[in-house]
């Protein structure tokens, strides 16, 4: 049993609907601070939708509604004078696909400390770059800052996003595959940063891939059909899974 | 290409089912160059055929407008201020009807640019889909209207609220034409702006709100960025729509050849001059010719209206969502 402190965000029965359509039920799950918790399930179980509402991007898509609690920090995400732009600050996020603004490396990273209000052009630069090191792509753009984004590899994209993220020095860091429209090199670049964010971030991770589940996390949480069937610390899930259902996706038996 | 596979029947016959087949088989291939033959030169022809009338039309034009610059030298006919055709001796001086034109078209973008690009932005950040939807139809039966049919809008309601309301001279004037023309070209500008904003990457805006960007945040520093060379060519598509009216500017503009002092002047566009002048103009005469070369300075403005959006919408594209 963790103390409470240690869990930065705790869920309490969590349905989600898209129009009428129930994507998810009942979940309860509790992150986590400073591990790497991974969300595993088949295609539509309802993983990245729940990553997505751990930061209100769901509130972007009209006609969805929540019910249940997202506690972050003793604060329920859905309560209504929550400013979801304030939540997102605090909890950043990688997408699926790299996908970089149309702009410079410089500009990409310096985005959203300047939403912030931070014009010092001193201070951007002292963030730009220890954003761009923490997440490890500052050697290899280092003397293009002022390249368009779009001039980089697929991997250096999303490492570059993954800097932009962690310009806001978010609390969490929510992954959605981050690594699925990337080579298995830049996969591996992209694990190892995980690795290395951790000591100073959260981080919740989608992932369709087990192997990299088991890779990176410490706990796994198995979504099937809207539902979260199973979490724990990722080593016993994989090893010696409670459910049925996990076992079958484990093993390979669907997905 | 088809002759290769009618061979290949051939053979392929041949050696399946014996000679007659084979020649059947020959028909069909020759039956299906022929065939491709002629479809091909049909459409060649169809496209030649607008080249040829598009450049038969620059030959008449030119040949008939270049015609008064043998009896009234250049200078004189750009920068004459004085447009009397019919007098004796005439005088061909269209520096007020250029200016006329671009009166017009300036302040009516004023007045569309604004209204367009604001529509465009409503449409693909703000509205729901039903009012969308709506606001959609509404912008597409503007375009629709006949512009005789917003002329008359501009004569019998415009111009007379506007005489009385500002107790001036006339209510047909720069403002009058420029409101009407900017009726007239706001649906162009909408429906461009709005296919340019619809183009920027999803992606990127999601990327926007995840940083924590507010809606008017991620539109002025990520949406309206990246559509900035398509709404820069609905601009100048609109404005170039507005500069060759013609129906509206006859009736709405007030037909004085004169050099505006005023934005509530009457004013004389060059399409209005050309189409209110024409039918009166001897055949073969200076006034016919210098109505001409009029046609060809109109020409030559559009042109270039048209290039510069061109030239806009491919220099400034911006390169699509993340390449792998």
């Amino acid at each position: 049993m963790v103390a409470t402190s240690d869990i930065v965000i705790e869920v309490r029965d969590l349905d989600f609907y898209y129009g009428d359509i129930k994507a998810l039920r009942g979940v309860s799950l509790n992150i986590k601070r400073n591990q790497v918790t991974a969300l595993i399930g088949p295609s539509g179980c309802g993983k990245s939708t729940f990553l997505r509402l751990l930061n209100r991007m769901n509130d972007l898509i009209p006609g969805t509604r929540v019910e249940g609690q997202v506690m972050f920090e003793g604060q329920n995400l859905y309560d209504e004078d929550v400013n979801p732009v304030d939540i997102r600050r605090r909890i950043g996020m990688v997408f699926q696909k790299p996908n970089p603004f149309p702009k410079s490396i410089f500009n990409n990273v310096a985005y959203g400390p300047r939403l912030t209000g931070i014009k010092d052009k001193k201070k951007l630069d002292e963030l730009v770059v220890r954003s761009l090191k923490q997440a490890a792509i500052w050697e290899e753009v280092k003397n293009s800052l002022d390249k368009s984004a779009l001039s980089l590899s697929g991997g250096q994209q999303q490492r570059l996003c993954i800097a932009r993220a962690l310009a806001m020095a978010p609390e969490v860091l929510l992954m959605d595959e981050p690594t699925s429209a990337l080579d298995p090199i830049a996969t591996s670049r992209i694990e190892e940063l995980v690795e290395v964010l951790k000591k100073d971030y959260t981080v919740v991770i989608v992932t369709h891939n087990m192997q990299q589940a088991a890779r990176v996390s410490d706990d796994t949480a198995f979504f099937y059909m809207g539902e979260m069937v199973e979490m724990g610390n990722t080593e016993r899930l994989f090893t010696k899974p409670e459910k049925q259902q996990t076992e079958h996706y484990i093993t390979g038996r669907f997905g | 290409m088809t002759l290769t596979m009618g061979e290949g029947d051939v053979q392929m016959s041949t050696l399946s089912a014996g000679g007659n087949h084979a020649s059947e088989s020959t028909t069909r291939g020759v039956e299906l160059k022929v065939q491709e033959g002629i479809s091909k030169y049909f459409f060649l022809a169809a496209a030649s055929t607008s080249l040829l009338v598009m450049a038969l039309i620059m030959i008449f034009l030119f040949r008939e407008g270049l015609a008064i610059f043998g009896k009234v030298n250049a200078v004189s006919f750009f920068f004459g201020k004085a447009w009397y055709p019919t007098y004796d001796p005439p005088e061909f001086g269209i520096l007020a009807l250029i200016v006329g034109s671009v009166s017009v078209t300036l302040f009516s973008s004023l007045v569309a640019i604004p209204l367009g690009v604001g529509t465009a932005l409503y449409l693909s950040v703000l509205a729901g889909p039903t009012v969308r939807e709506y606001v959609k139809a509404a912008v597409e039966l503007l375009a629709s209207l006949p512009s005789v049919v917003l002329g008359f809008l501009g004569m019998v309601v415009i111009a007379p609220t506007m005489q009385e309301l500002l107790d001036i001279p006339t209510g047909l004037n720069i403002v009058s034409a420029s409101i009407v023309l900017a009726i007239m070209a706001i649906p162009t500008i909408t429906s461009i702006s709005e296919d340019a904003l619809y183009a920027v990457p999803r992606d990127n805006l999601e990327a926007s709100y995840a940083l924590g960007a507010t809606r008017w945040e991620t539109m002025s520093r990520i949406l309206v960025p990246g559509a900035l060379s398509g709404i820069g060519t609905a601009v100048i598509l609109g404005m170039s729509r507005a500069m060759g009216e013609t129906m509206v500017v006859l009736m709405v503009a007030g037909g004085a050849a004169q050099i505006p002092s005023s934005l509530f002047d009457s004013v004389r566009p060059m399409p209005a001059s050309i189409a209110a002048e024409m039918g009166e103009a001897p055949f073969g005469g200076e006034h016919y010719h210098a109505l001409f070369a009029i046609g060809i300075v109109l020409f030559l403005m559009t042109l270039v209206f048209n290039l510069v959006a061109t030239y806009i919408s491919t220099r400034f594209q911006q390169k699509g969502a993340s390449t792998l």
